[in-house]
This record gives structure tokens, C-alpha cells and sequence, in this order.
């Protein structure tokens, strides 16, 4: 069976005469001929077994919609999980900012055809450095766990030490990435050590730190709210306590938080790091992270980012904005492997849309709203508290996020979550693997957009799984 | 009016807006967007929620950010968008190896989809069977493009996929006990993340430098392989579009020493159905998902770099894992000998989405279509360019290139005194995308690459082709008029783009406006 | 406004289109005027001064009267002030250095000079690395690293430093060639010093051409890795160059430029070894020698080291040789081989091939080695 060349809509030299015309131009019989530098011998020479395609359109909308149908989503399922992916609501504007084709498909381009790129990257950080009280950010990085990973490199080259202490009851999901990245360097790989926490208020064990703590420390974690929810009540006396020794601080922030909460800056902090997801992303299966350091204004910390940094200047017009590059020998791209780490393509337009938000926001809209979602989340503990065998298991403050206990209720995490997706309901994050000396503990998390009708929806129906017993 | 018929040549003019930085626009007591309400139930039961955050964690005066109604806002960064020269907007051949092609309209809708919008990776994997399908489908659609054995997708973009194989290579070697492997070998022409993704993992890098024709240079190779290598990391083709025709000898020399070899299939575009990984011996490679296989760059991201590894390093691939069992897909976590995590949860769902949908369009044919348009809009591009005054192919004299080339305007710049960085600037008067230029150190002088991917048509490329032509007239009739461009761009020439000195660098408006009070951020004349 | 110093070697080039490799010293002179020569200088000086056409900048031009600038400058339309105390014909080495010690203590902000080695040589007796000065190639012979590719290059260079578009300078090596062995067919070449030149940029993004910082961190860098390596009771002879300095920098020592300086247990032995001394200091012992890229063409052995001599090489052989050079010094010879000229032929023989060259800490690069 002969079949005609097809041509492709988004191949438009796959139509026959034009290709034909090309080849005449230079000289070639066929494609085939343009191959001729890869010898026989590195040929593929099969057919690639994919399956056949789907053409045109409309099918493949029809194919990849089936697909994630499959899927249940946080749109019709009532959702608790956060656990560094916590469901906010993303304004109209910044989706409507973020799907802009010039935006989307621009990539590495000069400040010049891409003026409003740079600016938009210059605004992100400015609006951050409004939010964290810091001067100096960089480009984005990957994620909360790499804006970890990195702060403490940094750390580490600053301070010519090479032992990092880092909270116990920091998420595994950050904690394996930093435990890789830290693996790095050779004889000075950098060792990390954990602070224990105290099991009864989920907190730094102060005692704990203490001990760990000493004069060849490069740095000290803390996160603030930490990944088990709970406002680092210390936070000054520790900041103190890592000064004393000559170590820097590494607060790793949930910046939704920072409309109420102080900025880590104010209690000492020589860097401010996390994850902008929250400012602006949707889930997207974990797609929307991206990462943050925040630093002051001092040469020593500025020579050591790692990423591309966009600088405010003037152009020859008199008063006209242009954009530079700051200390571009720093990155790998400027130096190769005696950059500091490397750096590449991680999450630009994120970073574009958490400027967007918190413009919208605004320092009014911040403040309200770390407001309301911590009101919410205290209603939802209470109330979840409130519930025969289930327990709310640290009483100290919290942000967005808390740890239930089912011990009481004979339940495993697991089987209570199984059921409420029954209800609808997507349970917190189970925890019983990651920290066994919790026991059958859930992370839940709150946030704005969720209802009282929402939380006693959820509280009805853990009554009722529970009660199943 | 519309295009010039004859010299293929607009009269652009690109939006310029002359925006304030919007911490410039702030109106006292405007709002953007209001934030739910609380109810009053829940507030009559736990107050005002914040009192309870201790005293000097509670924030005392509000963020000193901009007060900027919705309009305004919304007015502020569309006109930003406008002030930026997508990849939708223009032929983008200009940013040789980033491979700008086209990015299916149809795959933002489906992203948009609530079915992978709103889903939380951390759901239970019943609830995202559809999304772990089109993982493991990809899976298998690259293990077949390669001829690998086993994919991750975790790594959030090309030079973190490099620092993923990096980090096996090293898992791989202390598994074995073989502890004195303390360097990796890489090419000058192979991307600068070859070098520093592996020096990040802890490796010394030892770095060939290319032979007087341009290719890398195998008996330097065999002299810098020791049993202190631990890996090679290599390009091919290389970033300037040729093709290594003695990869596997590389390979070869590199296995006889127990050393690991990394593929940088960065630059795939041109070879998809035509050589792999797998045929050259490879050990290990990384596509750049979001170019090979279509995904908008995003400003420099979202993206993705897929890893890929054969048969035995399987076992020290990041985590989790997606496997299927015939009836269900699984994320698999327990791997006692993964190198753990390089990236929280399980990478760019997104991108991985596009690519799937990218490649199921295609097909083997259809791949192996958009190979032989590249190269074949590759040498198109070459033959044109190499007729205009002043550019200079450098290497690989009547030889194929692949999908890119690096040219040089050394002898523009010798007759003219227009360099390649004035060619770049004038660009954007016509329309397009500054041309990608080369990493430093620069090898080639008054280097620029292009890569001219299957996206664009010989039209288009006869349009780019005309604008070089045109520069390069310019350059040679009133050599100011290119030196002192753009002109009809958003904003004119930076005089000193490079900022170095500390009284200088404003990377944020609160640092900008206590330099300026010192007035030391101007530009030096 | 700023000021240009401009000293124009009249004569530079004139052997060259003759085949007389030179034209230093007026006998060598006639002999090329005999010859049909005529002066080539004028021509690529006005190549030169063609960058500044046109451009409205406000330069002070500062230079010699007659055929040593003033023709020139006039002849391209530019109204220089003239040192009318130098002579303005049949000028010698003695007027090009008296010229520029004028320039020196008038303080120009950049010294142009058109010539060859011998000219730079002058120039370099005069100012040393109190001016930057910058070389339109002009002469037959160019070892010195101290000119621009063509003079165009040199004009344009020179205009954009003063307009401050460039900042980074480097230290050239000002090559010392005998003439008279020279066309005999044998190089003598001495490093007679250095001269500070603006950095060319043909390899480097101007914009990103931040330099200075990345090039200090990289000698720091080679330096750190040496020293590192320096076992107990092992004898290293440092070369000569800017390169090598930062080692003797590093280990605080009080190291020579342009001699071999001879170091063990990381304090110093000797300075400014000659070839006999270096002997007498390594006899018997474990050796490394420590040397660079001298020149513009790639040498690392038998321009301005030869104290490092073809016996002590043998002993030493290629495991002991350290060659450090920046990756951008490597890239600049476009593929060229690294070269040595020791002397002896078998010996080049056994120094060619691939050799590792430290290129920062722990960072190298392979790289080919051959012999002229």
C-alpha cells in the first residue's frame, strides 16, 4: 500500500516541492545525503517501535483528556494535602499573565527584544525583597529544597566551614535533596547533622541545638513555619545562639506567611530561602514549585549566588531603564566549572507570576490574608480536635499546617484516607513512614480557600469514617 | 503595505511602553484583588488567629509593597509582555541549541485541564492514574528514542539532568568500592553544564579543547583517561552542529579505563530516529525535554531534563520511581541505592504532558520528518548565510552540519569594526530575537549560533536571512548605525550591560533607590 | 578629555617585504632601502586611526613630529598636539624611547605605538607598567604579546578603552628577539618584560567581559593547585611570567618576573637562576618545573626560559613538567599546538604530544604540544 507524504502542521518544510527545492539549493539529492557525517556504523537502522500516531487535533485533545480524567483532582475532590504544595488560590490575573504567548515562549534573549522579560524578573525580586526586607535575590532555582541545598553552599564558602545543621522534622522530600546536593565537593563535601525535635511542641529542641552547635559550624537551619506547621517559637533566642559561634542563619520561609509573620531578616537571618509556589501556582502534580535565597546587600553573599542575577541601569537615553547582568562570571555559564554550582533553565515564569501576585496582593492583600488563613486552619484544628479519638498533636502555634493523630481511633493514616476519598475528600499528608515516633499522624493543611462549610464537611465525614470502627 | 515583497524586509517597530517599575505606581489604599472572607462563626471561634504568634515573629509594619489597583496591574504586565519577543512572535532560528520550536496551542489547553492544573502530587496513586500513564508511556517512548533502558523525569531542567547522571556515575563507583575516581572529562564545545553540574557533584573536571578543525581531539581523550576518571560527559553533536563521526571510539577508550560515559543529547533535534545513545555505547544521557520535545521555554523554565541509563544503573535512579504492574502504575520509593532526590516530588508534570502528547503526534515517521527538516533547514540556512559579506564558517569545511552551526563575523568585524554583539543588538530592529552568541571562552571569534528547527518554514527562513544581509550592509555602508543599535526596539543600548562593580548592582527597586540617593549606579560614560 | 599618546616607528616592517626578518640598526636599513623597501608603518597607522573616524569622541591626540605621527594624524584629518623637542626624520630607537618617557610624564591615558618587538621594547624601557599601551602591529617581528591582530583591531581597541567600554588590561610579555641570530634562522628570544595592554576582545563577550576578577581567581586558582602538589624535599623551578608569579605571590616569597626563581619546602632557595645554577641546585634531587605560555605564539619552552635548559629537561622529563594556563590562553591559539623549542631536536621529540595543563584548582584541560 502506497501511502502520500504527510504533512505536518507544525513541520511546514515536510511538503514535498519545497523540500525538494531546499535540497536543490544545496546541492543534496535527499535528506538521507545531509547524514552523511554520521558513519554507518552509529546509524539506528530499524524503525522506532512508538505507536501510531495521533494526527490531527482534535483527536490527540480527545486521547490526552481521557487521560487525566483518570485522574481525581483538587478541583471536584475536597483536598488537605500541603506538605510543600498547599492549594491556594491563584488570582485571574496572574494565569492570564502567565498564558501570555510572548511570556511563554520566550526564553534566553538579550534585554533588548526581551526588555519586559528582564523587567518582569527584576520586579520579582523586588517585590520579594519588599516581602523578605533582604536587597538581594537571584534568579529563581528549582525549588524549596535547591533554595536549601544552595543557601548552605553558600554558607559553606562564606564561612570556610563545612558542618550543617538542619532540623529533624524538615520534610524527607527536602531533606533528600539536600542530603544530595550537600554529597558534592569532593574533600569538603559538607556534613549534615540533625537537630532533634521536641516531640511535645514539634519546635527545635534548644538543648539539642546546643550541643550540636559549635565554632565549625558553616550554618543552622530553621524553617519557619516548619514543615510540621508550627511557628518557630524561638526563633530570636536561636538566632542568637548561631551568631554567638559565628555561623549563619538559614530561615527557609513559607512566603504566604509573611504578611503576619515577621520576616526572617528582623530576628537575624543571613538568609532567607524557600519555595514561591504558594504566590501564584497552581498544583500541576507538583509542577509549580520554584525556589528562593534572599540575602542582604554584602559583597560576601552577593559573589556567591549561584544563578543569573538582572541589574537596574540606564540606557544612553537619559533616564530610560535598561537592564545589565550582575557579576556574570559567577555562573557556571560565565565560567564553566569554576561557577559557583551550576546553574541552567529552572522556573522563570513562576518566578514572573509571584511578581504578579504580589502586586495584586499588595501589603494590605498579604496581611489579610496570612490573617485568614491562619484563622481558618485554627478553626480546622479545633474542630478536628474535637473529634472522639482524633487529636491535634502539638499545641503551639501553627501557619497554614497541623499534625492529626488517629491513634485513638485504631485507624491507620491510610485507611481513614481511603475512605474519605469516598466522601470526596483528599486526607492530609500521611506521615506514619516519615516520622514512625508520630504514629498514625496526618499533616493537614488550611489555606484561604477553603470554607467553614468545607471544614465541617471534612470533620463530618472523619466522624463517620472513624466511627466505622 | 505588509512585508516587503523584494527585500523580505518589515518596518518594525517593537511596543515600547516606557513602564515604571511597578513599585514606581503605588497609590495609597488601592487594591488588586480582595482575599476571602472569614466567617463569622469561625472567627467568634478562634479570634483573630494571629495574636497567637509570638511577639517578634509577628510582622509590626506591613511589607512595602506596591499599593496597585487590578487594571493597573494587570495594564502593567501585559504591556511586558508586549515588551518581549516570544518565541510565538518571530522566526526564532536565533537561539542556536535551545531548539525554539513550535509549542502545540493544543497542549496549553490540555495543561490547563483540571485533570493536571489541580492535582497534588502527593495524592494517593489511585487518584492519578492518568498522569503516571503518560509517565511511563514517555518512558517508553524515550527508552526507544535512545535505546536506554530506564527513564527519570524527576530533574527540573537539562543541567540538573546532568547533575542527576553525575551523581549516579559517582552511586555507581562507590557501590563498586572504586573510591579514586576523582575526575570527569568533558569537550569545550560540550555545554558549560557538562563541566559544572559534575564539579557541583564533588568531580575535577579535565577539559578537551577542539583540534584546528573543530572536532574533539580523541588522542588528547586517551591521554587525560586514567583510573582516576570516573566519567565522561560529552556532547555530540557538539554546539557547533557537527557531528563527532568517532564517538564510539571515545566510548571505547573510555569503558577500557572502568570509566562511565554521559551522553548531553541537549542537541538531539536533528538525529531523533538516526543514531542514539545506545548504538555510540552510552551508559547514560539527558534530553532537554522541553526542547527536543516541544514544550515552551517558559522565560528560562518550567522545563524538564529527562535522565535516562542502561540495564544495571537502573538502580540508582532518583525516587520514586513510576512502575506499572499490568493493572495499575505505581510510584515506587523503596530503592535502597538511589541517589535519593534531586528535585521535590516527581518533576515538571506539565512538560512531561506536552511531550507525550508532542511525540504522539508524531510518531517514528513523523520524529524522523522533524530530524531531516532540521538539518535540512540547518544547511538551507548555511548555504544563505554563508553568501553574505563578513560571515565566516569556521570548521568542518564542505561538511554537513547537523540542526545548528556556529558562524562567526570575524571578518565583518576586521573590514567593519561591527562586531558580532552590534550584529545582535541591531536584530531586534527587524523583528527578531537577538542570535545567541556562544558561551564564554569564546573559540570561535565574533561567534553566533543558530539553529533554525523544523518549526520554521523556507519562507521564514528567507526573512532571516534577508534581515543578516541587510545588518551586514549596513555595517559595511555606516558601520554607527549598527554600532549604535536598536533603534526601534523597546529600549536603546545599554553602555555598559555588564555590571561587576558593587556601587553598581540593583538587582531589586529597595537596592536601587538607596544606590541611586548615593548616585552611583549610572553608567559610567 | 582623554588623552592618546601616539609614537609611530617609522621604519617598523620595512625588512619584512624584503626578506630581511627586521630592520633594526641603520646598516639593516639601508640594505632593505636598497632593496626597493618602503616604510609600511604609515599605512597601517592610518588603518588604525580609521576607528576613531567619524566617532566625535573628544581625544587629545599627543604624538611626534614628522613621519614619527604628525603625517599620519594629519593625514587622517586629526589635529594632534606635537612634542616638537623629538625629531621628526631618520628617527632611531633612542627618539621612540625619548618620545614616550615625554608621554609618560604628560600622563596620556593610553600609549599607542606602532612597530615591532624592538619598538616595544623601547617603549617598555621607558614607561614600563606605568602607562597602558597598546602596539599597531607594524614590524616583521611580532613575538611580543603586546599588539593587536591587525591594526584595525588596535583602532578599535584603543577607542573603545577610552571610551571605557573596556576596562580589563593584562600584562603582555614584551619578547626580546636577537635580529641578527634571527636571520640566521636561530630564535633568541629573551623576555625583556612586560607592558600593560588592553584586554582584546574578539573572544569575549563585551558585556560580559568582566576579566579581571575571573583571571585573578583563576591564578590564584593554578597557584593554590602547585603549591598543593609541593611535596618535602622536592625542587621546583618557577619560570618566568605573570602566570608563575602568583605561585611565589601565594607562597609569599619575594619571586623574580622574568627569571627562573627555585623554591623547596615552599621557601626560596634562589632567584633568578641562570641555566648553570638551576643545575647545580637540582642535582640529585626530585625535580618540577613550573613554566607557562610565553608570547603570543605558544611557547612554553625556549622563549624567555631558556634558562630551563635541555639537560635539566631530560632529567626532568615530561611527568615533571607543570604548564598552568588560563582556558582563554588556550582557546586564544585556535586549535594551534602548544610549542617547545628546547634546542635539541630528539628532546622536542620526547616533550611533544598530550600534556595535562592546570588550568585553576583542581581543573585542567588536555592539550597538544609540538615543535617548530
Amino acid at each position: 500500500m502506497s501511502k502520500d507524504p504527510i504533512v505536518y502542521p507544525y513541520i511546514p518544510n515536510s511538503v514535498p516541492e519545497i523540500k525538494g527545492r531546499m535540497l536543490e539549493e544545496i546541492g543534496a539529492g535527499s535528506t538521507e545525503e545531509l547524514y552523511a557525517e554520521i558513519p554507518s556504523h552509529l546509524r539506528f537502522k530499524g524503525q522506532l517501535n512508538l505507536p501510531e500516531p495521533i494526527l490531527d487535533e482534535a483527536s490527540i485533545k480527545r486521547h490526552v483528556e481521557r487521560l487525566l480524567q483518570k485522574n481525581r483532582n483538587c478541583a471536584e475532590y475536597l483536598s488537605f494535602l500541603g506538605a510543600g504544595c498547599a492549594q491556594h488560590y491563584v488570582p485571574a490575573v496572574c494565569d492570564e499573565i502567565n498564558n501570555r504567548a510572548e511570556f511563554l515562549t520566550a526564553y534566553v534573549g538579550e534585554s533588548y527584544a526581551d526588555h519586559g522579560k528582564w523587567q518582569a524578573f527584576f520586579e520579582y525580586a523586588s517585590l520579594m525583597g519588599d516581602l523578605l526586607e533582604m536587597d538581594v535575590l537571584s534568579c529563581p532555582l528549582y525549588d524549596g529544597p535547591q533554595a536549601v541545598a544552595t543557601s548552605l553552599r553558600m554558607a559553606s564558602r562564606i564561612t570556610g566551614r563545612t558542618r550543617v545543621l538542619l532540623p529533624e522534622s524538615m520534610g524527607e522530600e527536602t531533606l533528600s535533596v539536600v542530603r544530595n546536593y550537600l554529597k558534592g565537593g569532593g574533600d569538603s563535601a559538607l556534613q549534615v547533622d540533625l537537630i532533634q525535635f521536641d516531640p511535645a511542641s514539634g519546635l527545635v529542641d534548644i538543648r539539642d541545638l546546643k550541643a550540636r552547635l559549635s565554632d565549625r559550624t558553616a550554618a543552622v537551619v530553621i524553617e519557619n513555619p516548619g514543615y510540621l506547621g508550627v511557628i518557630e517559637t524561638r526563633a530570636e533566642e536561636i538566632s542568637r545562639m548561631v551568631q554567638a559561634h559565628g555561623a549563619e542563619l538559614v530561615v527557609y520561609a513559607d512566603p504566604i506567611s509573611l504578611g503576619v509573620m515577621a520576616p526572617p531578616a528582623s530576628y537575624g537571618a543571613s538568609f532567607a530561602c524557600g519555595d514561591f509556589h504558594p504566590l501564584g501556582m497552581h498544583l500541576l502534580c507538583g509542577g509549580g514549585q520554584g525556589g528562593f535565597i534572599a540575602t542582604h546587600d554584602d559583597m560576601r553573599y552577593v559573589a556567591e549566588f549561584k544563578d543569573l542575577m538582572f541589574g537596574l541601569t540606564e540606557t544612553v537615553r537619559e533616564g530610560e531603564y535598561g537592564f545589565g547582568e550582575v557579576l556574570f562570571e559567577r555562573t557556571s555559564y560565565g565560567s564553566r566549572e569554576k561557577g559557583k554550582e551550576y546553574t541552567g533553565t529552572t522556573t522563570g515564569l513562576w518566578a514572573i507570576t509571584a511578581g504578579v501576585y504580589l502586586a495584586l496582593l499588595g501589603p494590605k492583600g498579604m496581611q489579610e490574608l496570612g490573617q485568614v488563613i491562619m484563622q481558618k486552619a485554627q478553626y480546622a484544628a479545633k474542630r478536628i480536635a474535637g473529634i472522639p479519638g482524633v487529636d491535634v498533636l502539638f499545641p503551639t502555634p501553627f501557619f497554614k499546617e497541623f499534625v492529626v493523630s488517629f491513634a485513638g481511633t485504631g485507624r491507620s493514616v491510610k485507611q481513614v484516607n481511603q475512605s474519605l476519598l469516598e466522601h470526596r475528600i483528599i486526607g492530609g499528608k500521611d506521615l506514619s513512614g516519615e516520622f514512625p515516633e508520630l504514629g498514625q499522624s496526618a499533616l493537614y493543611c488550611v489555606t484561604e480557600i477553603m470554607t467553614k462549610e468545607d471544614v465541617d464537611r471534612l470533620v463530618t465525614a472523619v466522624e463517620t469514617v472513624v466511627g466505622q470502627g | 503595505m505588509g512585508r516587503n515583497k523584494a527585500t523580505l524586509l518589515r518596518k518594525f517597530h517593537q511596543a515600547r511602553w516606557d513602564e515604571e517599575i511597578i513599585c514606581e505606581m503605588s497609590v495609597p489604599g488601592e487594591r488588586g484583588i480582595l482575599v476571602p472572607r472569614v466567617e463569622r462563626e469561625i472567627e467568634a471561634e478562634v479570634g483573630d488567629g494571629v495574636s497567637m504568634i509570638p511577639e517578634g515573629l509577628r510582622r509590626e509594619k506591613p511589607a512595602a509593597l506596591p499599593e496597585v489597583n487590578q487594571v493597573r496591574v494587570l495594564r502593567h504586565y501585559l504591556r511586558l509582555s508586549q515588551e518581549t519577543m516570544g518565541a510565538d512572535m518571530t522566526v526564532d532560528a536565533s537561539e542556536g541549541t535551545c531548539t525554539m520550536k513550535y509549542s502545540p496551542k493544543v497542549h496549553e489547553q490540555l495543561v490547563g485541564n483540571p485533570g493536571l492544573r489541580d492535582i497534588h502530587p502527593l495524592q494517593d496513586e489511585d487518584t492519578l492514574q492518568g498522569i503516571l500513564e503518560v509517565y511511563f508511556r514517555l518512558e517508553e517512548f524515550l527508552k526507544e528514542i535512545s535505546g536506554l533502558d530506564h527513564f527519570s523525569f524527576q530533574p527540573g531542567g537539562g543541567a540538573q539532568g546532568v547533575y542527576a547522571n553525575a551523581c549516579m556515575v559517582r552511586a555507581w563507583h562507590e557501590a563498586r568500592k572504586d573510591e579514586n575516581r576523582s575526575e570527569i572529562i568533558t569537550t569545550l564545545f560540550s555545554h558549560p553544564c557538562d563541566a559544572a553540574s559534575p564539579a557541583t557533584a564533588g568531580y575535577k573536571v579535565v577539559t578537551l579543547m577542539p583540534d584546528e578543525s573543530g572536532y574533539p581531539d580523541l588522542e588528547a581523550m586517551k591521554a587525560a583517561l586514567s583510573e582516576r576518571t570516573a566519567g565522561i560527559f560529552i556532547t555530540n553533536p557538539e554546539d557547533t552542529g557537527i557531528y563527532n563521526p568517532r564517538i564510539d571510539e571515545f566510548v571505547k577508550a573510555a569503558h577500557e579505563v572502568g570509566a562511565l560515559c554521559a551522553y548531553d543529547q541537549a542537541n538531539a533535534n536533528g538525529i531523533l530516529g538516526i543514531t542514539r545513545a545506545k548504538e555510540a555505547g552510552f551508559d547514560l544521557c539527558h534530553f532537554n525535554i522541553h526542547k527536543t520535545f516541544s514544550s515552551p521555554h517558559a522565560c528560562m523554565g518550567h522545563s524538564t531534563g529527562a535522565v535516562g541509563v542502561a540495564g544495571e544503573l537502573g538502580r540508582f535512579l532518583p525516587v520514586p520511581r513510576v512502575t506499572y504492574n499490568g493493572t495499575k502504575y505505581r510510584l515506587e520509593y523503596d530503592r535502597p541505592e538511589s541517589i535519593g532526590r534531586v528535585r521535590c516530588f516527581f518533576g515538571n508534570a506539565s512538560t512531561i504532558l506536552r511531550a507525550y502528547a508532542w511525540i504522539l503526534q508524531h510518531g517514528a515517521d513523523g520524529l524522523r520528518e522533524v530530524a531531516e527538516c532540521s538539518v535540512l533547514n540547518n544547511n538551507y540556512l548555511l548555504k544563505k548565510l554563508s553568501e553574505i559579506p563578513g560571515v565566516v564558517i569556521q570548521y568542518a569545511e564542505g561538511k554537513r552540519r547537523l540542526e545548528q552551526v556556529r558562524y562567526s563575523w570575524d571578518k565583518l568585524k576586521q573590514d567593519t569594526g561591527v562586531g558580532t554583539e552590534d550584529v545582535m543588538r541591531r536584530m531586534a530592529d527587524f523583528g527578531l530575537q537577538h542570535y545567541w552568541m556562544s558561551h564564554p571562552p569564546w573559540i570561535v571569534p565574533e561567534p553566533f549560533t543558530l539553529e533554525p528547527c523544523e518549526s520554521y518554514s523556507k519562507d521564514d527562513l528567507d526573512e532571516y536571512v534577508a534581515v543578516l544581509r541587510q545588518i551586514s550592509r549596513e555595517a559595511y555602508q555606516d558601520p554607527q548605525l549598527v554600532k549604535n543599535a536598536p533603534h526601534n526596539s523597546v529600549v536603546h543600548r545599554v553602555p555598559s550591560p555588564g555590571i561587576d562593580e558593587p556601587e553598581r548592582i540593583a538587582v531589586t527597586w529597595r537596592q536601587y533607590q538607596r544606590k541611586k540617593r548615593a548616585d552611583s549606579v549610572k553608567p559610567q560614560s | 578629555m582623554k588623552t592618546l599618546g601616539l609614537i609611530v616607528n617609522p621604519v617598523a616592517g620595512m625588512g619584512g617585504r624584503v626578506g630581511l626578518k627586521g630592520s633594526d640598526g641603520p646598516e639593516v636599513l639601508r640594505l632593505a632601502r636598497e632593496r626597493g623597501a618602503t616604510p609600511e608603518a604609515p599605512r597601517r597607522v592610518s588603518q588604525a586611526l580609521a576607528a576613531f573616524a567619524g566617532t566625535g569622541d573628544p581625544v587629545q591626540w599627543i604624538t611626534c613630529p614628522g613621519e614619527m605621527g604628525e603625517d599620519v594624524c594629519r593625514g587622517v584629518g586629526l589635529a594632534p598636539l606635537v612634542l616638537s623637542s623629538i625629531r621628526g626624520r631618520e628617527t632611531t630607537w633612542e627618539d621612540t624611547e625619548r618620545a614616550a618617557g615625554l608621554l609618560l610624564e604628560r600622563g596620556v591615558d593610553l600609549l599607542l605605538f606602532a612597530g615591532g618587538d624592538g619598538t616595544a621594547r623601547n617603549v617598555c624601557t621607558a614607561v614600563g607598567s606605568r602607562l597602558v599601551t597598546l602596539g599597531i602591529p607594524a614590524g616583521v617581528k611580532i613575538h611580543s604579546a603586546v599588539y593587536a591582530v591587525t591594526p584595525r583591531d588596535a583602532g578599535e581597541l584603543a577607542r573603545r578603552f577610552l571610551q571605557g567600554g573596556l576596562r580589563s588590561v593584562r600584562e603582555g610579555e614584551v619578547m626580546d628577539i636577537d635580529e641578527e641570530s634571527y636571520r640566521q634562522g636561530v630564535v633568541d628570544a629573551r623576555l625583556y618584560g612586560y607592558l600593560r595592554v588592553p584586554v582584546e576582545d574578539r573572544y569575549v563577550q563585551r558585556m560580559k567581559a568582566g576579566g579581571v576578577a575571573s583571571e585573578a581567581q583563576a591564578l590564584a586558582g593554578m597557584a593554590e593547585e602547585v603549591v598543593d602538589s609541593m611535596q618535602e624535599s622536592e625542587v621546583f623551578a618557577i619560570g618566568p611570567g605573570t602566570t608563575t608569579r602568583a605561585i611565589m605571590e601565594r607562597l609569599g616569597l619575594p619571586g623574580t618576573l622574568l627569571g627562573v626563581d627555585v623554591v623547596c619546602n615552599r621557601r626560596l632557595v634562589a632567584r633568578d637562576v641562570s641555566e648553570r645554577e638551576l643545575m647545580d641546585l637540582t642535582a640529585g634531587r626530585r625535580v618540577k618545573i613550573v613554566i607557562t605560555v610565553i608570547g603570543g605564539q605558544g611557547y612554553i619552552l625556549g622563549r624567555g626560559n631558556q634558562q630551563i635548559g635541555p639537560t635539566l629537561l631530560r632529567q626532568v622529563g615530561k611527568q615533571g613538567l607543570l604548564v598552568i594556563a588560563t582556558k582563554e590562553k588556550l582557546a586564544s591559539l585556535g586549535g594551534r599546538p602548544l610549542l617547545v623549542d628546547t634546542g635539541d631536536e630528539a628532546l622536542n621529540r620526547q616533550l611533544s604530544g598530550y600534556l595535562r595543563v592546570i588550568t585553576g584548582y583542581e581543573d585542567y584541560a588536555i592539550y597538544k604540544v609540538g615543535h617548530s
